[in-house]
Formats: structure tokens, C-alpha cells, sequence
């Protein structure tokens, strides 16, 4: 497999090509502001070298923030119609009643709320109300809406009534770009339909972008399919990205840990990702990134995405110094690190400087450094490593002594020794550890249910099997997939044993996978 | 005198009560959004003493019942529990003089606002337990042989319920639950009617304010980038019992509870040793390294040492970073017959109550 991996961040476009385990050619490129720019750029720069341009490619995967940024930007958003099936439970609380005010306002468009829903069990709460729904349909045809969220109580366990509202609205309005909350999973009605509304808030935007992203690709002359990278590290076609974008959310930062396991083979351990302004620190587990806990906020909305757990610091390689008292950071000269930076010519003293005089790093005109005192340099150094160490320790999950991954362009101010770290390792490309992420991401399938009357080994089972159907499904080896996450919790009060389990499997890319 | 109660002050509770639900009582977000809507519409509570009630005024007693899960989502509907203060209210005869809580503890620490909200009553300082417990008679009106019945169930379909005479707490207990099973886990009730005298005599007083001033602690503590865990202990003269970082959880579901373990290994100042706590629902024992140091009616409140925010039974996960505190119990639980109700051998714990704050 020859795949090439693209991560556009703020400030670089990186491109990687990975063949066979390896990376054979990594490339920056300037982020342009209508990024495909930026990444027809990259692909041509990397075209450059012999060894990418000898063979055919298999996938092209795109790591990108640009949904999550619209959505914290609150920028490029359409309008959306809400519809909620569950009435006549959570009147009170109907969709958007958690939102910012700001983003509601770009946001909501209409609010339908219909009789149905079900119960734990499998009840219905009500029958589903096929009149009002028709008649929500025309209403939405008429008032221009061309993205609609749909959600009901207990979707993840039962979908029929959003189904059925799909192929009722469908059928009224044939353009709609319809999201369904089940398609975004988890229990927790309000979270779940703030993740669809979300969704449907970025269907324009994703169709746009990600017709751009093809375009970028067809003009660079690759014919392969292209996926994008999701929160867990694994991809997804770029049609079910064009559908379901804010899965792409947290991406950014997943494919940097995943990098980090392909680039040393180390599938357990702490991973520090240095950049030129902030500093994320994370644990993997298994080869992928501990998650955070529950609620996770997006532009101030309360979602259940499972994100990474990251702590982050402001220190960087462009982290400016202030003496008396001293101290490295948070501030820092970001994309202007080489107009500003000492090394560059410039008249700032950034953490960067610090290290070309103590002689840890080879950047930029070393000359230009040797004015700082070399106690000065040690003492910023120092100071970074505490701020280093501190985060290490907060961000473990137990005692003793870790493996720490360096990567990112200010890995070098990670140093050898640290409390706490057995051993830092570090990698070639760590600087481009985000497209390499990319590039080697696998396919995931996930099940969140509850079972009732079950053994719990017979339903931790169950849930396997259905999560796997899915990743097999989705495009993923059957003969790779592993299990990487299982939680079951009793649920207190509700009779029969009841059993909620949640499964992740993830797997390589079949081979003969076309998902376009 | 009933003063008013602020928009700020019901951000307040809502963190407070979660701190008080030591574990358990659900999460008091989706109340916390319903009287945001309500105050938005232009609604106000106002909150009595218990002190000013006269000895025949009627005091509504309201909690939502059922599984924190259904909650998320179904959701909670601020008029659901004013429909079943009213059908006490038609059942028993007699105006209700006001509304207040049987647990002060988690999501049922907000309930007796959104009924007020809608009936137009002030809400009662006080509530039957000062923090949350599982079972109808871990209170202090089953405490105090107080009558039991009737009790109303409410379910939004129009689904109405009234459990009219029972023989004792536990029987409301058991007929109640299974009403609410029926309803889909899931119930606004209105439990047995209260006298002024009774509330004044066995009630327990003054709990809303704490959790509202407990609230106002750690949220000012969090703007101030101060340690909130400190002020939760200042504000309720509590005792820090442990730092550490979760390394193992257990759950099981029996008989309807949630119940499990989970292991903290000490960080900081408790490094090498390790709390092990049992729960039903809440918190109910801390062992430090085997040895019992904490256990209901005591509180145990299992804090984020960071935000200071409450941990849940059903959330707490590994590696999460806990502070594990104690805050006084009511002192209606600390008697032979309060222990009967709610001291460690109601739990299935073969330990005698020794409190956290009891002189050694």
C-alpha cells in the first residue's frame, strides 16, 4: 500500500507518502486560505521526488480542523431545521435550549416537535406522529431549509422513527441534506442532538470543502480514493465525511498521537507534541489516545464526541522569554517565529534561541545566538523542562515511570532526561507526525447499546460482533480488526439486569476497499 | 420571610447539590436548564425558612424518581413535577403552603424550584435527607415514623398514579418503585404530605442555602484559579480524606442498584497508600489502605481536584484525578434508630458507624 497522508493545519500544509511502513517522503507547504491551494501545493512538491513519483498511489487521507474552526469561528453555517421525536417527554427543553446565543442565532432555522420516541426498553413512548411529520416536511420545503437535524429519545437503541421521518422528509423535500442522530450515537438525547445539529449546520461547508479536497487531488493527477481522519484515529470515505463532518473534529490532534505509535512502534506510552506555541501532552493506550471523559464542549455546545484526553501548555518553540523574573511562555511569536526569532535576524528571544546557544539545536543562523549568556540559555531550558515534567505528571494515569514520545518542530526542547520518564523517544519526522497519522489511519466500527437479560459476557459479545459488521462494512480487513475500547455499566433503577456496553474495534484498510 | 432566589444562585445549587448527591441523586444539569428557561420567561422562586412555617401549613415533597440514564434522555420537564404537587394537592385536600425536596443531593436538589416556578410557591430551606440516598425510607421522616402515604406519580403521557396507604416506608418503597419501573424508569412524584411542625421537628434545615453557598465557593474558587477542594472544605467544615488518581472501578446492577468499588492510589501527600470505596447508588465506605475511615451517614463527596465538581458513581472512570472529602452528617441520622435507616449495616456493612468528626 502507498498512501499519502495530509494534515492542513493553521499555519503549514504537511504531505506524507507511506509505503510499506515507512515514511518515504514528508513535505510542508503553506496553508493557503482556501486550503485547497495549500494542498495541491504540497502534492506537487512531493511529486518532486523520485521515489513518490514511481508508483501508483492507493488512498490519499486528509487530516483537517477546518469544520471544528467554522464551528468555534462561527463561520460559513447554514441554517437548520430541527426536528425532535419524543413528545410528549422534554417539552420543556426543546432543541437549541443549551446553545450559545450567538451560534443559535446563525443556526436555527425551524423547530418541530412530534409525538414518538421510545423507552429503554423498547416501548414506544408514542406511536410516531406520521401526520405532523408530513406536515413539518412541507413546511420546511416552503421556508427554503435544505439542512435538517432529525433526533428522537432512544435512537441509539431504536432508530425507526427517525428513519421514518427521513423517508417522509425525503420524499417532500428530495435536496435536503438530512442528518440522524443515531448516525452520531450516544445516549444523551440533548448531546446527541446538539452533535446533529452541528452536523447539519456544516453540510454546505462540507460539501464545498471536500469537492474541493477532490479537486485538489484529480489536479495533482492521483487517481485513489480519499478518506478523511476522524476523532479516534481511524478514517472514514469521503462520502460519509461529506455527511457526517463533525466526526472530523478532533482529528487534528488524534493523528499526532497516531503518528507518534507509527513513527516508533510504541504503542504504549506518554506522547508530547511541541509545536511553535503550545505544547499537547497525551497518553496512548493500546496505539490509540486515551479519551477524555464525558461532555466535551465544541464553540461552547455540549456534545458526547469522544476526544482525546490532551493537556496543553503554552510552550513552544517560538515561546517568548521575559527576564526578572524569568520566564518562557505562555506568549509567543507563532508563524513569525523565523521573521522574529534571534536566529532569524530578528529581536525577540524565544525559546528557540535559548536552545541554538546552549547548542541543542541546529536552526537558523547559530551566530545570531551567541550573544545570550549560556546561564541564561540553561536557565530557559529548565524552565521548559519543569513546565515539561509538571504536565507529564498531571497527565498520568499512574505511578512510576513512563516512555515519552517527543515529536513536533520544538521537540528539541524536550530533554533527555525528565522526572517521571524512563526513556524519551524520538523519531525521524516527528515534525510531520500529524500527516503521518494520517496517512496510516486505520477503519473503526463502534456499537453503543444496552442489552437486557444478558450475561454480561454474552452481551460484551453481542456488541463485538455488531461494531466489527460495522468496520467490516465501513471498508476494514476482517482478519486485522482488534478490539481497542469496551465499557459496560449496570444502569441503576431499570429492571432485568440492564446492561449499556459500548465497543470499538478498529482494523487496516482492505486493500480492495474503493469507498468513493 | 421569603427571599429571593437569583439566576446565580440556581448556578450555585446546581454544583452544590451535585457535591452533596456524595455520588449519586443524577445530574442537576437538565434542572439547572429548565429553571434557566423559566427565569428567562420571566418566572421567580422565592426561598422560606422552615422556621416560618406555621405548625398546620401543608409542605409539598417532590423528587424525581427513577434512572439518572432514562433522565438523559427523556429529559426533564419543569411541569411534570408541578402536575404531581397538583394531584397531591387534589387527592389530599388542602392548599400546599410550599414545596420542598426529599434529597438535597443531585438532580432532586433543583426539583422543588421548577414546581415552584409553576405553582407560584415558595420553596422550603430544608429537605428529608442533606444529601441523596437511594430508598424511600432513608429519610428523616421514615426516621421519625412519619406516615408515608399517599404518594403521586406523574409520567407526561397522562399516565397518573396515586400510592394511597401503605404499611410502613419500605412497602412505599417497593410499590412506588414499581409504578415507576412501569412508566419507563422514570417518575415526577410527590411524596407524602408534610405538616409545619413536621418540617420543623424533623426536617433538615437550611440545606438549599448550603448547597447554594458550597456552589458559590467552588465557582468563585474556579474563576479565581484557586483551589476549589480547599473551599468546599471551608464553606461545609468538611475533612480532606485522600488525593489520588482512580486505578480501578467495578460496577454491578442488584436489585435495581448500582453498586461497585472503585480504588484511588494517593498522589501527593497520600502517595503509597490507596482508598478503596464501596457504593450504592452514593458513596457509602472509605477504607484507606484497608482500614474503614469514612462511612455513611457521613457524607463522602468524591471531588474533580481540579474543577472541584462533583464525580458521580455512574461517570467516575479510570485515571481521572479525585479529591475524596467528608462533610458532617445530619445529625438525625447519628441516633441508634437514624443508623437503623441509613448507618452502614442498612447497606450490608458489618462495621459500626465511627464519624469522621468525632474526636479521637
Amino acid at each position: 500500500m502507498r498512501r499519502i497522508g495530509i494534515d492542513v493545519g493553521g499555519t503549514n500544509t504537511d504531505a506524507v507518502l507511506v509505503e510499506e511502513g515507512r515514511v518515504v517522503h514528508a513535505v510542508k507547504y503553506p496553508t493557503t486560505a482556501d486550503v485547497t491551494g495549500g494542498i495541491v501545493g504540497a502534492l506537487d512538491l512531493l511529486a518532486r521526488d523520485a521515489a513518490v513519483a514511481r508508483g501508483p498511489i492507493d488512498a490519499v487521507v486528509i487530516g483537517t480542523t477546518h469544520f471544528v474552526n467554522a464551528v468555534v469561528q462561527r463561520r460559513d453555517l447554514t441554517k437548520v431545521a430541527a426536528v425532535r421525536i419524543g413528545l410528549p417527554t422534554g417539552a420543556s427543553l426543546p432543541p437549541f435550549c443549551d446553545w450559545p446565543v450567538d451560534l443559535a442565532r446563525l443556526v436555527e432555522g425551524q423547530i418541530f416537535m412530534l409525538e414518538g420516541g421510545h423507552d429503554y426498553d423498547g416501548r414506544e413512548i408514542m406511536p410516531f406522529d406520521e401526520a405532523g411529520m408530513r406536515a413539518a416536511a412541507r413546511q420546511i420545503r416552503e421556508s427554503g431549509l435544505r439542512a435538517v437535524a432529525i433526533s428522537s429519545v432512544f435512537s441509539p437503541l431504536d432508530a425507526s422513527h427517525e428513519e421514518r421521518a427521513r423517508d417522509l422528509l425525503r420524499s417532500e423535500c428530495p435536496e435536503a441534506a438530512i442528518t440522524l442522530s443515531r448516525d452520531l450515537g450516544r445516549i444523551g438525547l440533548l448531546e446527541r442532538e446538539n452533535a446533529a445539529l452541528l452536523n447539519a449546520a456544516l453540510a454546505d461547508l462540507a460539501r464545498r470543502t471536500i469537492a474541493g479536497f477532490r479537486n485538489a487531488i484529480a489536479a495533482s493527477g492521483i487517481a485513489a480514493p480519499l478518506y478523511l481522519t476522524q476523532n479516534d484515529g481511524t478514517v472514514m470515505s469521503a462520502g460519509t465525511a461529506m455527511a457526517l463532518p463533525v466526526m472530523s473534529f478532533a482529528s487534528g490532534a488524534t493523528n499526532s498521537m497516531r503518528g507518534a505509535v507509527f513513527l516508533s512502534g510504541v504503542a504504549d506510552a506518554m506522547v508530547i507534541d511541541v509545536g511553535g506555541t503550545s505544547t499537547d501532552v497525551g497518553e496512548l493506550r493500546r496505539g490509540f489516545p486515551r479519551e477524555a471523559n464525558s461532555v466535551v464542549e465544541i464553540g461552547e455546545v455540549r456534545t458526547l464526541f469522544r476526544m482525546p484526553d490532551l493537556l496543553s501548555i503554552g510552550l513552544g518553540g517560538g515561546s517568548i522569554v521575559r527576564r526578572e523574573p524569568l520566564r518562557v511562555g505562555p506568549e509567543s511569536v507563532g508563524y513569525r517565529l523565523t521573521d522574529e526569532a534571534l536566529v532569524f535576524g530578528g529581536s525577540t528571544l524565544t525559546a528557540t534561541d535559548a536552545a541554538v546557544a546552549a547548542g541543542i539545536a541546529a536552526i537558523g543562523d547559530q551566530a545570531k545566538a551567541a550573544g545570550v549568556p549560556l546561564d541564561l540559555a540553561r536557565a530557559v531550558l529548565d524552565r521548559a523542562r519543569e513546565k515539561i515534567e509538571d504536565a507529564i505528571d498531571r497527565m498520568k494515569t499512574a505511578a512510576g515511570e513512563v516512555r515519552l514520545i517527543a515529536v513536533g518542530g520544538g521537540a528539541f526542547l524536550v530533554p533527555d532526561r525528565l522526572a517521571g520518564v524512563a526513556q524519551v523517544i524520538r523519531v525521524a519526522h516527528g515534525d510531520c507526525a500529524n500527516a503521518v497519522g494520517a496517512a496510516i489511519a486505520q477503519i473503526s466500527g463502534e456499537t453503543d447499546q444496552v442489552y437486557r437479560d444478558m450475561r454480561r459476557d454474552d452481551a460484551i459479545a453481542a456488541a463485538e460482533a455488531q461494531a466489527r459488521a460495522r468496520a467490516v462494512a465501513a471498508g476494514a480487513d476482517p482478519a486485522s480488526l482488534v478490539t481497542v475500547d469496551v465499557e459496560d455499566m449496570p444502569l441503576a433503577y431499570l429492571p432485568g439486569n440492564a446492561l449499556r456496553v459500548r465497543v470499538r474495534v478498529a482494523g487496516d484498510m482492505r486493500a480492495s476497499a474503493r469507498l468513493l | 420571610m421569603a427571599i429571593p432566589i437569583t439566576a446565580d444562585d440556581i448556578e450555585c445549587l446546581a454544583v452544590g447539590a451535585w457535591i452533596l448527591g456524595t455520588g449519586g441523586g443524577g445530574s442537576p444539569y437538565l434542572g439547572l436548564l429548565n429553571m434557566r428557561r423559566l427565569y428567562a420567561a420571566g418566572h421567580r422562586v422565592e426561598l422560606m425558612s422552615p422556621l416560618d412555617l406555621a405548625d398546620n401549613d401543608r409542605v409539598a415533597v417532590v423528587s424525581n424518581m427513577g434512572a439518572p440514564l432514562v433522565g438523559q434522555e427523556r429529559l426533564t420537564d419543569s411541569r411534570s413535577i408541578a402536575r404531581a404537587v397538583q394531584m397531591q394537592e387534589d387527592y389530599s385536600g388542602g392548599k400546599f403552603r410550599a414545596v420542598m425536596s426529599v434529597e438535597i443531593g443531585g438532580g432532586n436538589g433543583i426539583q422543588p424550584l421548577m414546581a415552584a416556578a409553576h405553582l407560584g410557591l415558595p420553596v422550603v430551606d430544608a429537605d428529608l435527607m442533606g444529601r441523596a440516598y437511594p430508598e424511600a425510607q432513608m429519610t428523616s421522616a421514615a426516621v421519625g415514623d412519619l406516615q408515608p402515604y399517599p404518594c403521586t406519580l406523574y409520567d407526561p403521557r397522562g399516565i397518573e398514579a396515586i400510592v394511597t396507604q401503605v404499611p410502613d416506608w419500605k412497602w412505599m418503597e417497593r410499590a412506588s418503585r414499581k409504578i415507576c419501573v412501569e412508566m419507563g424508569s422514570i417518575a415526577s412524584t410527590c411524596k407524602a404530605p408534610r405538616s409545619g411542625r413536621e418540617v420543623k421537628d424533623w426536617g433538615i434545615h437550611f440545606t438549599v442555602s448550603k448547597a447554594i453557598g458550597i456552589g458559590r465557593r467552588v465557582r468563585a474558587a474556579q474563576r479565581a484559579h484557586a483551589d476549589p477542594v480547599a473551599a468546599v472544605l471551608d464553606e461545609a467544615q468538611g475533612k480532606l480524606l485522600f488525593r489520588g488518581k482512580v486505578v480501578d472501578v467495578a460496577r454491578r446492577t442488584t436489585e435495581g442498584f448500582l453498586r461497585g468499588r472503585c480504588a484511588i492510589d494517593g498522589l501527593d501527600d497520600d502517595r503509597g497508600s490507596r482508598l478503596e470505596l464501596a457504593f450504592q447508588n452514593e458513596w457509602v465506605v472509605a477504607w484507606k489502605n484497608a482500614a474503614p475511615i469514612a462511612m455513611t451517614p457521613d457524607l463522602i463527596c468524591v471531588l474533580d481536584t481540579v474543577s472541584g465538581n462533583a464525580f458521580g458513581t455512574e461517570t467516575i472512570r479510570y485515571g481521572m484525578r479525585a479529591s475524596v472529602v467528608a462533610l458532617p452528617a445530619p445529625p438525625v441520622f447519628l441516633s441508634p434508630k437514624g443508623l437503623q435507616h441509613v448507618g452502614p449495616r442498612a447497606f450490608g456493612y458489618d462495621l459500626d458507624f465511627r464519624s469522621v468528626f468525632e474526636a479521637r
